[in-house]
């Protein structure tokens, strides 16, 4: 079995942010990055598929500038087994645009699988994977939980609101991963020692026309919260007359 | 034709309440523009009886497809059937949901039309004859304004968001066939699982009562239970860290790899606020937190606060709102 498993590199979330001075983008000076957290689920899943296989090959793709190599790096410690870089300077927030430049490079790799991560937790945008299965013709699920493969068909279950849906699908195939399908291992100390052996190809990406940017972006309002109401059961009837009176929820 | 398609989804042959939020955030589109709402309907036979109810919200046209084949989501039908539409109907732009179908849903019509698309976005405007949509990124720690090139423009419109509005019309209601056979397709949803409690989901229940790892035990988790069910209009959340335990589902977890909620009143019982939890709920009108260690973060965000020991509290604020609610 030949496993895709595309990933990002993203800014560390724990961060305090700042806009930086184009008003449009996150001031990255000082931020450290790492893989989009969903991304690693999809390399546990790659991972687990090609162990229980009992052979084939995981290959990491990024696209980003010359630091997506550090990105890759971590998947191929982790037990990947080699890495594509895409190279951009900069990451374009268009869906599109980076699912074209994936598509280019993916289609050329018969694949029995390509998967991702369900969503990059920067752009948020959740659409990556379902475009690049409908530029390459493949079968798609989306933010699956649970996966079975056998004999070249696939059983996923992807989680609604309040539901769950039981989705069969032929392969090769594009499949975007939820949390709750694993946890991600980490890297061994005999894996990233490993990883600096592995092999990193770098190519530049042909990214698609752009046709969504952002424009602006803003830090969202400041809570004002941090009222104390006071202390133990004694503060109950206070709160709830303040949820009656004051915020009127109840 | 400066019309505007709304996609109503269904499930199990009845419409979704973010099928109202979708039309309604239609509505306000082609207001702006001058334009007609038409919404897309699918679903098994029988689902065309539901056009009356998206007219009530703002629909002028419904298209209705109905397949024995439609009761349960067709991803491959569906978006040959919405690309089809919005391409022959010559619209200015699409709305679909930014829910689980949705967002399965929008990214593939966008790359059969080759058109753009911005997900699970607040906020729509307009500047000039160019869309601008508001999405929340990075776990919600920024908001950007998103600028969309070319007609049609596809947007997804996160649950809850817009809220739906009445704006009465009684609907045209056209037929249709799906544009791709849902028995021939590739991917097929063979099973649709209800949730364990069947209560309101946590997308739309107007009240979260949410846990961490101050409850202490997953049996205690019956105390927050026991609160939502005094709400009568409550679903139960949780932390990351709960749901690694398994002390409730991962369905049910709410934060940066979990579910985004913004209900108007949040409780966040025995939960200390780690920022991958924040961005799950830090948009929710009203937060209460209870918690034994003043200086937790949730208390700097919360409206209302709370210190002391939730197995004591919880109980005492479910009898409160419990003879609150008795009273109104």
């Amino acid at each position: 079995m030949k496993i895709a498993v595309c990933i990002k590199r993203v800014l560390d979330m724990e961060a305090r942010f700042r806009i930086g001075a184009d008003r449009a983008s996150v001031d990255e000076t000082g931020l450290k990055f790492d893989i989009s957290d969903f991304d690693t689920y999809a390399i546990e899943a790659a991972l687990q598929l090609k162990e229980k296989a009992g052979q084939g090959e995981v290959v990491a793709i990024s696209l980003g500038p010359d630091a997506a190599q550090e990105t890759i790096r971590k998947a191929l410690s982790m037990g990947v087994d080699r890495g594509i870089h895409l190279k951009v300077d900069r990451i374009p927030f268009d869906p599109f645009a980076i699912a074209s430049a994936l598509a280019t490079e993916l289609g050329t790799g018969n694949y029995d699988l390509i998967l991702f991560g369900k969503l990059s937790i920067d752009s948020a945008s959740q659409a990556v994977g379902p475009i690049v299965a409908e530029l390459l013709d493949l079968p798609c699920v989306t933010a699956i939980s649970k996966l079975e493969i056998s004999d070249k068909r696939g059983t996923a279950q992807r989680e609604l609101e309040g539901a769950s849906e039981i989705v069969e699908f032929p392969l090769p195939a594009v499949l975007t991963v939820d949390e709750g399908l694993n946890k991600a291992r980490l890297p061994s100390l005999k894996g990233i020692m490993g990883a600096k052996k592995k092999p990193i190809e770098t190519k530049p990406a042909v990214v698609g026309d752009i046709r969504i940017t952002v424009s602006t972006m803003d830090l969202p309002p400041e809570r004002s919260g941090g009222r104390i109401v006071g202390e133990g059961v004694a503060a109950v009837p206070e709160l709830v007359r303040l949820l009656e009176t004051e915020a009127k929820v109840l | 034709m400066p019309n505007v398609l709304a996609y109503a989804e269904t499930r199990s042959g009845e419409l979704r309440k973010v099928a109202l939020e979708a039309v309604t955030a239609a509505r306000r589109l082609a207001d702006a523009i001058g334009g007609e709402v038409h919404a897309l309907l699918l679903g098994p036979p029988g689902i065309a009886s539901r056009a009356a109810q998206l007219g009530e919200y703002g629909a002028d046209v419904v298209i209705a497809v109905e397949h024995d084949h439609l009761g349960m989501y067709s991803p491959e039908a569906a978006t040959a059937t919405a690309a089809t539409r919005i391409r022959d109907g010559g619209y200015r732009a699409a709305i679909f949901s930014a829910s689980a179908q949705g967002r399965d849903l929008g990214p593939r019509v966008a790359a059969r039309l080759r058109v753009p698309l911005a997900a699970d976005v607040v906020a729509i405007e307009l500047d000039g004859d160019r869309i601008l949509a508001k999405h929340p990124m990075n776990i919600g720690k920024v908001t950007a304004t998103l600028s969309l090139t070319g007609s049609p423009a596809l947007l997804s419109v996160r649950p809850n968001a817009f809220t739906p509005a009445p704006n009465a019309r009684t609907a045209r209601l056209e037929t249709a066939q799906p544009a791709a056979d849902p028995a021939a397709a590739r991917v097929v949803v063979k099973e649709l699982r209800q949730g364990s409690g069947a209560k309101l989901d946590l997308g739309e229940a107007p009240v979260i009562i949410s846990g961490g790892r101050g409850l202490k035990a997953a049996e205690n988790f019956r105390l927050v239970e026991e609160l939502a069910a005094a709400f009568g209009n409550a679903a139960v959340g949780c932390t990351r860290a709960v749901s690694d335990d398994g002390w409730r589902p991962h369905s049910d977890q709410i934060g940066q790899t979990g579910r985004m909620v913004s209900p108007d009143l949040y409780i966040a019982v025995g939960i200390s606020g780690a920022i991958q939890h924040l961005a799950g709920m830090r948009g929710s009108r009203t937060i209460v937190a209870i918690n034994k260690d003043k200086d937790a973060p949730i208390f700097k965000i919360a409206d209302y606060g709370i210190v002391g020991d939730v197995l004591e509290i919880v109980p005492a604020l479910t009898q409160a709102v419990t003879a609150s609610r008795a009273k109104h």
